[in-house]
């Protein structure tokens, strides 16, 4: 979402600050080439921020009263660095800070629901206004990474294997709901994605930031580590006693979590995912879909998040990316959406009627990308 | 003459014992475990704490009261479809839950009781302004509210550590609430779990909650509340295994005195226990949207 933003406005004749920041001198930008898949950034010259604050200023965090780490509390996770890196700013993964501020600001820009250039349309599609908005999703992160990707080396998701003649015919019927949808005529409320249906939202690991609700709140108590994402108000319960996953046989909309202490990292491992269209990250393959995350507290006001996704049905090889969080002083409220869905009634009902006055739905246009995430998170 | 003499002084002894004994509060006489357990009667045990000195609430808990039909006293009954369902859709009978027995309706709120029942089975949401007059909200998989997401007939987890929140993490459409300890500002705006702050009272964790949305139930009979509902939460831990869960319900909109409901929680205690996901809302969709489906 984010990436394609980046790429209309640049069509949209916003390039001249991205090309500014091509023109920018590169700095360190092939240190990571010679990396071996899989392995630590190198270290960065001096004048560039750590890419991993944790590995080069360890931080004995506070512990519980049962002497876990304490990372509970309330974190923000928004930032406007994009998951993949960039193609203006080339193979850069750390900017100097002056290409920071130019491509803070260009990536606010693109972001921001407050711009009215390009038109009705354009305004229409950018819906609410900044005011609904979480500000800190306009800002970089500190350390300057052009990418929240760390490996490989590139800051993007590897490429995709040939999908199996099922998944790609599951993909392509998806592209026909999805097309149907952005028409207005969705056939019926099975056509909208989990999302749309309030079942699952921004829960679902891994944790990526998005236009709102960037929240997450720890719990811990003796041996559980609870995380509540503010959408759509589930509590994802991880056992941290040692005890084997459930049942392959028995899938979850979340999956499921089992959790342990490596030093002072929570490390999470999930699995038994749900095989339904958007129940797991970018329509991965549930059956051979893991994630691994880490969470280390870095700061008295920060935390390292940090995943890894392996799917060798989908990816060509495993992927990792790391976001920070910051602890907030603020709120989770109650986010709903299922007990108000007044949208989904409406879509529908405008779509009988459009048929009633003959408007047929559109025909898909050629083979979608397959694999790729085609639910709004 | 002189044997049955000191027979009859023994006899004397142990009635004065038996008699001493009968004199104890019921839950000491279950101590020493030759007799099993007296409903309602909780032996003295040593409350677990955390390290704050707090009694420990943690652990996965489950009303087995059939409150959830009906607080109130009621029979066994016939489900909805039964030419569909059989003895499938079959309620349970159960006695009330409520204090003194009955709810104190005022006497024009209790039209409204029946007519819940009557539309509990009906849903229409082709007109936003009458969205939630039908139907019981548990049919249409929305979070229950409290107290009823307390006997859902799922279990919930208390989630309890060492900072000032608490959170109750419901099976049921994984409703969840935060427990805010001595916090002093009231609900912010209105949530279908409510605004929950907590306090210790001696070894009670007492929640007050309000901010409720008036659009939820107490049960599958109808009963109900504005938006002016306050309720007080008591939870005592009563045994290593049971939570003594007491609810005093407040609203002078609806009823014409404060009312409480009582029942003991029980600890699940299966090796692998865990929550798992009672995500209605497909099991829902079908009834709420599908009218609105090509036909």
């Amino acid at each position: 979402m984010t990436r394609r933003m980046l790429m209309s406005a640049a069509a949209a004749g916003c390039a001249l600050a991205v090309v500014g920041l091509l023109a920018v001198p590169v700095a360190g930008q092939a240190e990571r080439a010679g990396a071996p898949a899989g392995a630590p950034p190198a270290p960065k010259p001096a004048t560039q921020a750590p890419a991993r604050p944790a590995a080069t200023r360890p931080f004995a965090p506070p512990k519980t009263s049962w002497g876990d780490p304490d990372l509970q509390g309330i974190w923000n996770f928004a930032t406007s660095t994009p998951l993949e890196r960039p193609a203006a700013v080339g193979d850069k993964p750390v900017l100097s800070d002056a290409e920071a501020e130019q491509f803070e600001e260009q990536l606010a820009f693109n972001l921001t629901r407050d711009r009215r250039d390009g038109g009705n349309a354009a305004d229409v599609a950018r819906a609410y206004n900044e005011h609904w908005m979480d500000p800190r999703r306009l800002e970089i992160l500190s350390d300057r990474r052009t990418s929240l990707i760390v490996d490989p080396p590139d800051g993007r998701i590897p490429p995709l294997v040939p999908l199996s003649p099922e998944r790609q015919k599951a993909a392509q019927e998806a592209a026909a709901r999805a097309a149907r949808f952005n028409a207005g005529m969705p056939l019926g409320h099975e056509e909208m994605t989990p999302p749309m249906r309030g079942i699952i939202r921004t829960d679902l690991p891994p944790y990526l930031g998005t236009i709102y609700n960037n929240t997450a709140h720890i719990f811990q108590s003796p041996g559980y580590v609870v995380i509540v994402q503010e959408m759509i108000h589930s509590a994802r319960i991880i056992p941290m006693d040692g005890r084997p996953h459930i049942n392959q046989g028995l899938k979850q909309w979340l999956g499921d979590t089992r959790g342990r202490w490596e030093g002072n990292t929570l490390v999470l491992e999930t699995r038994n995912f749900r095989p339904d269209r958007g129940a797991v990250y970018r329509n991965a393959n549930p059956d051979t879909f893991r994630i691994v995350e880490r969470l280390t507290r870095t700061a008295p006001e920060t935390l390292t998040y940090e995943f890894t996704i392996s799917d060798p049905t989908t990816w060509t090889r495993p992927w990792t990316a790391m976001v920070p969080w910051a602890k907030i002083n603020e709120q989770l409220y109650e986010y709903t959406t299922h007990e108000d869905n007044y949208d989904l009634v409406h879509l529908l009902v405008g779509a009988r009627v459009r048929e009633a006055r003959g408007e047929k739905p559109p025909e898909p246009a050629g083979r979608p990308a397959g694999g790729g995430g085609d639910g709004d998170r | 003459m002189r044997k049955r003499f000191i027979d009859m002084a023994g006899a004397a002894a142990v009635a004065a014992a038996l008699i001493a004994i009968a004199a104890l509060p019921a839950g000491v006489q279950a101590q020493g475990g030759a007799q099993p357990p007296t409903p309602g009667a909780w032996p003295r045990f040593t409350v677990p704490q955390m390290a704050d000195g707090r009694p420990n609430l943690n652990g996965i808990w489950q009303a087995l009261v059939p409150a959830n039909f009906n607080l109130e006293d009621h029979e066994a009954q016939a489900g909805p479809y039964t030419e569909l369902m059989g003895a499938y859709s079959g309620e349970p009978a159960g006695q009330s839950v409520v204090e003194g027995g009955v709810i104190p309706y005022r006497p024009e709120a209790l039209a409204r009781r029946k007519q819940n029942f009557e539309n509990r089975m009906k849903a229409d949401l082709s007109r936003d302004d009458a969205w939630h007059d039908l139907g019981d909200p548990e049919m249409k998989c929305y979070m229950p509210g409290v107290p009823r997401a307390t006997y859902m007939n799922h279990p919930f987890q208390i989630v309890q550590g060492n900072a000032d929140f608490l959170l109750m993490a419901y099976e049921f459409a994984s409703a969840t609430r935060i427990i805010r300890m001595n916090w002093k500002d009231d609900a912010p705006g209105d949530f279908w779990m409510g605004w929950s702050r907590g306090r210790w009272e001696g070894d009670t964790l007492v929640v007050d909650v309000t901010g409720q949305r008036k659009e939820t139930w107490f049960d599958r009979a109808g009963n109900y509340h504005s938006e002016a509902m306050r309720v007080t939460e008591r939870y005592t831990l009563v045994s290593p295994y049971h939570i003594l869960y007491e609810a005093t319900i407040e609203d002078p909109e609806i009823y014409t005195r404060p009312w409480k409901i009582s029942f003991p929680l029980y600890r699940r205690m299966e090796r692998n226990v865990q929550l798992l996901e009672f995500k209605c809302q497909p099991f829902a969709e079908e009834l709420l949207y599908g009218r609105f489906r090509k036909k």
